[in-house]
């Protein structure tokens, strides 16, 4: 057997201990990689950063742990590019495991908000973020869909109090604010169909500005309602999350993971590279032995 | 009449909701939104169906000792002590119950039990992804055809835009692909999976698709 005959019969295992070793280490050895940034995710930065202080933006976190790699530094960035420029946030997590991972995010980015920080060359003061009146939770209701087209009529009918059981018509930031008319944006992040609802029966219905936060393999699928222009931004996977960080001149989660991500992405790119090498010669060995 | 009640409902709010998406009048409104408070009800009612389901699974499976029943422990275990942490909370020394409220959700170990359980398992699960993906790529994804050599260039360089040693070029050709041709194949798609959802709906409401009856 030569060397390619072995190269086509490679145990997977060697294939899972290469990309082992090569995660571990891009994680320990320091180094920065740098980030291009698409306009894709640039849109959603500065339609963000161009929104006047006390404006709403509804994030709906729509996705479960699984995904946390990639959508949670999304949500991580977005949260805190809002709370810097004083905005207010509506959140919702229509998957069952949302809740969890807004309340987790809440409670980081109101901690890290409540640090002096200076960004893009900006100072911006420390601020305690106050549930009621920067943010409102309304949490989780089961089918999706049609929580999304009741929304439309009324954030009440759905939610007649937020996550922790305050009634919305006591809280303060959410007097007024009745449907999706009154908020500026909505940013839908999510590792599944929920997206799909959202435009259909969100956007599709009452035209308000979606931004999407895909995992990477959903990001092709949605660049149709980018051209359409249903959607007026998508980030892909963690390198779209990345490239909202360093927009928002705030590395975190994101590009500290893009360090594990290029070296495995490279790995398997180098597998699949020799893998047909091996196919091209070893399917050439038996042409010629045929003839 | 025990068969054709339901599809005269199925019709009547079927065309109903077809109606009043093109009538924004008042009426029209109150009525919409009181079909949609009946689907939440609706929905929630599936919900503990199905938690019922999972329950009543779960303990005849155990008393049986059916193979892996030691799981169905755990499942029952996690169900009930998620639902118990949720809902109660030592504040001020006192133990008591919050349902559905501030005090119940901050609950340290029900949020303990989702950070340091729930998550990880979740996110390992995924990520053993990565290393099949990895394992698949490399024994699948050959340049057999004319076809598969063209989705292995595309693949390689939707990829390669991810590593910045290649530089803007790379970036340039990833985005033609995904704005020409993918948004090209893409579009015929969902227009095509819009067409068939229509087409189903329409039967469904017409009773000429009887599958939710039980009926082929």
């Amino acid at each position: 057997m030569n060397f390619f005959d072995r190269l086509m019969r490679l145990d997977r295992r060697w294939v899972f201990l290469f990309l082992t070793v090569v995660c571990v280490a891009g994680y320990y050895v320091d180094y920065s990689i740098p980030i291009r940034v698409t306009k894709e995710t640039r849109s959603i930065y500065d339609f963000i950063d161009s929104l006047p202080p006390g404006d709403i933006v509804f994030v709906a976190i729509d996705y479960d742990p699984s995904n946390q790699a990639e959508l949670h530094p999304m949500t991580y960035a977005i949260m805190e590019h809002a709370f810097r420029k004083n905005l207010r946030i509506i959140f919702t997590a229509l998957s069952q495991n949302g809740p969890g991972m807004a309340d987790q995010a809440i409670r980081d980015i109101t901690d890290s908000v409540a640090l002096d920080r200076t960004y893009n060359g900006i100072e911006y003061k420390g601020r305690q973020i106050v549930n009621g009146v920067d943010y409102t939770f309304l949490g989780y209701k089961p089918y999706f869909s049609i929580i999304i087209l009741s929304m439309g009529q009324n954030f009440r009918i759905s939610f007649p109090t937020d996550y922790y059981g305050t009634p919305l018509d006591s809280i303060p930031m959410m007097r007024g604010v009745l449907n999706y008319d009154n908020v500026a944006c909505l940013i839908d992040l999510s590792g599944g169909n929920i997206t799909d609802a959202w435009i259909s029966y969100g956007q599709g219905r009452y035209n308000f500005p979606l931004a999407l936060g895909l995992t990477g393999v959903m990001t092709a699928q949605y660049y149709p309602y980018l051209n359409s222009g249903q959607v007026f931004g998508i980030m892909g996977g963690m390198l779209g999350a990345a490239q909202y960080e360093r927009l928002a001149d705030n590395p975190g989660l994101a590009i500290d993971g893009m360090r594990v991500q290029l070296p495995a992405h490279i790995v398997i790119l180098l597998f699949i590279i020799i893998g047909n090498i091996g196919y091209f010669v070893t399917r050439r060995k038996v042409q010629l032995e045929g003839r | 009449m025990r068969r054709q009640l339901p599809f005269i409902l199925v019709f009547l709010a079927g065309f109903f909701m077809i109606f009043q998406y093109f009538v924004p009048h008042e009426r029209s409104e109150f009525v919409y939104e009181f079909l949609l408070d009946w689907l939440t009800i609706i929905g929630g009612f599936a919900m503990a169906l199905g938690i019922w389901s999972l329950i009543r699974v779960s303990t005849d499976k155990i008393r049986r000792k059916r193979e892996n029943w030691g799981y169905s422990i755990i499942t029952l275990a996690g169900l009930f002590s998620m639902m118990f942490f949720g809902i109660t909370n030592w504040e001020d020394g006192s133990f008591g119950f919050y349902i559905y409220t501030a005090e119940g959700l901050s609950n340290s170990m029900f949020r303990h039990f989702f950070d340091y359980i729930l998550i990880p398992i979740q996110a390992t699960m995924f990520s053993l992804l990565a290393f099949f993906i990895a394992s698949a790529a490399y024994r699948a994804f050959r340049a057999r055809s004319v076809v598969a050599s063209l989705l292995l260039l595309a693949a390689l360089i939707v990829m390669m835009r991810f590593n910045p040693m290649f530089g803007a070029w790379i970036e340039t050709v990833a985005n033609w692909l995904m704005n020409v041709p993918n948004l090209a194949a893409q579009r015929a798609i969902v227009i095509g999976i819009g067409l068939g959802i229509v087409a189903t709906a329409l039967k469904i409401i017409l009773g000429i698709e009887r599958g939710y009856m039980g009926q082929g």
